[in-house]
């Protein structure tokens, strides 16, 4: 188990990058922290590793305080988004680094690299310098020399990021299964939200130092806790439009939707993702009016961009029912779909438990 | 070119001490250049400040005042003595003298080695659990040497050559000062110059061609 207290990282300059944090990790879970550039994320990583010192705050690794102890004292192992992989080793050699530093015996070090190489499909590549790998195959030898350890917990910053399109996705199912057999508590930074909803368990979106909500895929991507989650979850951008509620009825962008229960009367933000919208060719009540500005093809699905008045609005329609653009739309919200946001918070649906934070 | 005959057992005899100058001072400076590039990148500051102070001092001082320093200061006024006899005792003057001056060279080129190293490759080091001091020498410091080969074959052909300024430290053994008290008895001999040149050129074209050599086989791939 990690657990964070309080953790606050004040970089030189009175940059707050960690603002007290509070956070508790379970046993074998696999735990995302996501967020866009700059929100702390890999600095909150890196002083789990040990890297960085906290200003202020404690860290527990498996029931001991670890704040003050040095990174290789902490029995985690911590994988790099540029591999870090020693270029002057072979692949065996990397693999069993951290072994030799521990003073296992040159035998069984090179024995559970071996080992370890070949659950990962390296056996063949053991005299190889990461020179002469491909990026898949270093990513690999980067996953091993963590692997081999046997730590608490695994520290990922970044590790698919620089892999290509293709291979990315098949590292992903690779490393979730890995996860899953060594049943390693992971902590796993990513920017990509796609990459935190498929791999983990459960996910901190993080924004300027704080987490903006903790919870599971499933959580976080229903029931973002605010507008910036909201945002940030979701392989396409959620339309977040200001409006009213009042006289038992929300008023967005000139539709006129039901009101769902719990929200009081006032201003609103109404979010609704593009895929949770149906486009109408024929004029509704209950829908978003506009022209269609944009049609971008996603392959199994086209996002359609409509203009309406000063706001745009987005949506997925299945491929084949694209409109031409130009053409006037009206984009329908499906039932009980629909976020509702005061004061950038969740209103509506209920916000998961113990979600925000 | 009968002069340079006569002369060339005198002459080969100085020329050896040269060679001798170059191998222990290579050494030393290699070693204590390695000491010095640890303290200028060191976590402590005090360590650095001191390592920039020496390499600045010293590699900004002309080499004939280092060895005139050694000799007149360290040795006659302070009372620093390798051995009882003078001519070992200014060898090792100038031994001393030469290193501590090359040293300065062999750290800066070694530096510029270590900044080539990404600092992802420290970070991964600390990572695993190794010290400054073991992630320097099992991680950056075997990669910087690497990169840094060439250029530490340009300082130790420059430090052969300098040993010809032994005579700065009180040391008359060497073949620069061998062929100068030559010409007192034969007037200037252009057979004895281009023979001595030739002579280390025989030892320095060799530094040049191995340590390019070498530059490019050990290059470290990423």
């Amino acid at each position: 188990m990690i657990a964070l207290r309080g953790l606050t990282k004040e970089f030189p300059g009175g940059v707050r990058a960690l603002d007290g944090l509070d956070l508790e990790i379970a046993d074998g879970e696999f735990f995302a922290l996501l967020g866009p550039s700059g929100c702390g994320k890999t600095t909150l990583l890196r002083t789990i590793a040990g890297l960085e010192t906290p200003t202020s705050g404690n860290i527990w690794i498996g029931g001991t305080e670890v704040t003050s102890v040095p990174p290789g004292k902490r029995d985690v192992a911590m994988v790099f988004q540029d591999y870090a992989l020693f270029p002057h080793m072979d692949v065996t050699a990397n693999v069993a680094y951290p072994l030799r530093i521990r003073k296992v015996p040159r035998a069984r070090r090179e024995a559970r690299a071996a080992e370890t190489a070949s659950r990962l499909s390296l056996s063949e590549l053991l005299a190889r310098r990461p020179a002469q790998l491909s990026g898949g195959q270093q990513q690999r030898v980067a996953l091993a020399r963590a692997v081999a350890c046997h730590p608490r917990a695994f520290l990922f910053d970044e590790p698919l990021s620089n892999l290509d399109a293709r291979l990315r996705l098949e590292a992903r199912t690779f490393l979730k299964r890995l996860q899953r057999e060594l049943a390693v508590t992971t902590v796993f930074v990513t920017h990509d939200q796609g990459e935190a909803l498929a791999l983990t368990d459960r996910i901190a979106v993080m924004s300027a130092g704080r987490f903006t909500q903790v919870g599971t895929p499933t959580e976080v991507f229903q029931r973002p806790a605010n507008t910036f989650t909201a945002a940030f979850i979701g392989s396409t951008p959620m339309n977040l439009l200001p409006g009213t509620a009042g006289d038992g009825a929300l008023r967005v962008a000139g539709a006129v939707l039901p009101l769902p229960g719990g929200v009081p009367d006032g201003p609103i933000v109404y979010g609704v993702r593009p895929e949770y919208m149906d486009l109408s060719l024929t004029p509704r009540a209950d829908a978003f009016a506009g022209k269609v500005a944009v049609v971008e093809n996603l392959g199994t699905a086209h996002l359609v961009t409509l203009e309406s008045g000063e706001h745009l609005i987005q949506t997925v329609v299945p491929e084949g029912a694209e409109p031409s653009p130009g053409t006037a739309a009206w984009a329908v919200p499906r039932p009980g779909r629909a976020l509702v946001y005061r004061d950038d918070r969740l209103v509506s649906p209920c916000p998961a438990n113990g979600a925000n934070r | 070119m009968d002069d340079l005959i006569k002369y060339a057992p005198d002459l080969l005899a100085g020329f050896l001490e040269n060679v001798k100058l170059s191998l222990i001072c290579g050494a030393l400076a290699l070693v204590l250049g390695t000491v010095l590039v640890a303290a200028r990148v060191a976590p402590t500051p005090v360590l650095r400040a001191a390592g920039t102070l020496y390499v600045n001092v010293v590699r900004n001082t002309p080499l004939t005042l280092v060895l005139a320093f050694s000799s007149l200061g360290l040795s006659d006024t302070i009372g620093l003595t390798f051995s009882e006899t003078p001519s070992t005792n200014s060898f090792w003057l100038v031994v001393f003298g030469l290193s501590a001056y090359t040293a300065t060279f062999v750290c800066e080129a070694l530096r510029a080695g270590i900044n080539t190293v990404p600092l992802g490759q420290a970070e991964a080091a600390r990572a695993i659990g190794l010290t400054f001091l073991q992630s320097l020498r099992l991680i950056i410091l075997p990669q910087a040497f690497r990169t840094v080969v060439a250029p530490l074959g340009s300082v130790m052909i420059a430090m052969i050559k300098n040993t010809t300024v032994a005579i700065a430290g009180g040391y008359l053994m060497e073949s620069a000062f061998r062929m100068r008290d030559t010409f007192d008895d034969t007037g200037v001999s252009i057979p004895i110059f281009l023979g001595l040149v030739v002579a280390f050129m025989a030892v320095t074209l060799p530094v040049g061609f191995v340590t390019s050599r070498l530059a490019s086989k050990l290059a470290v791939a990423r």
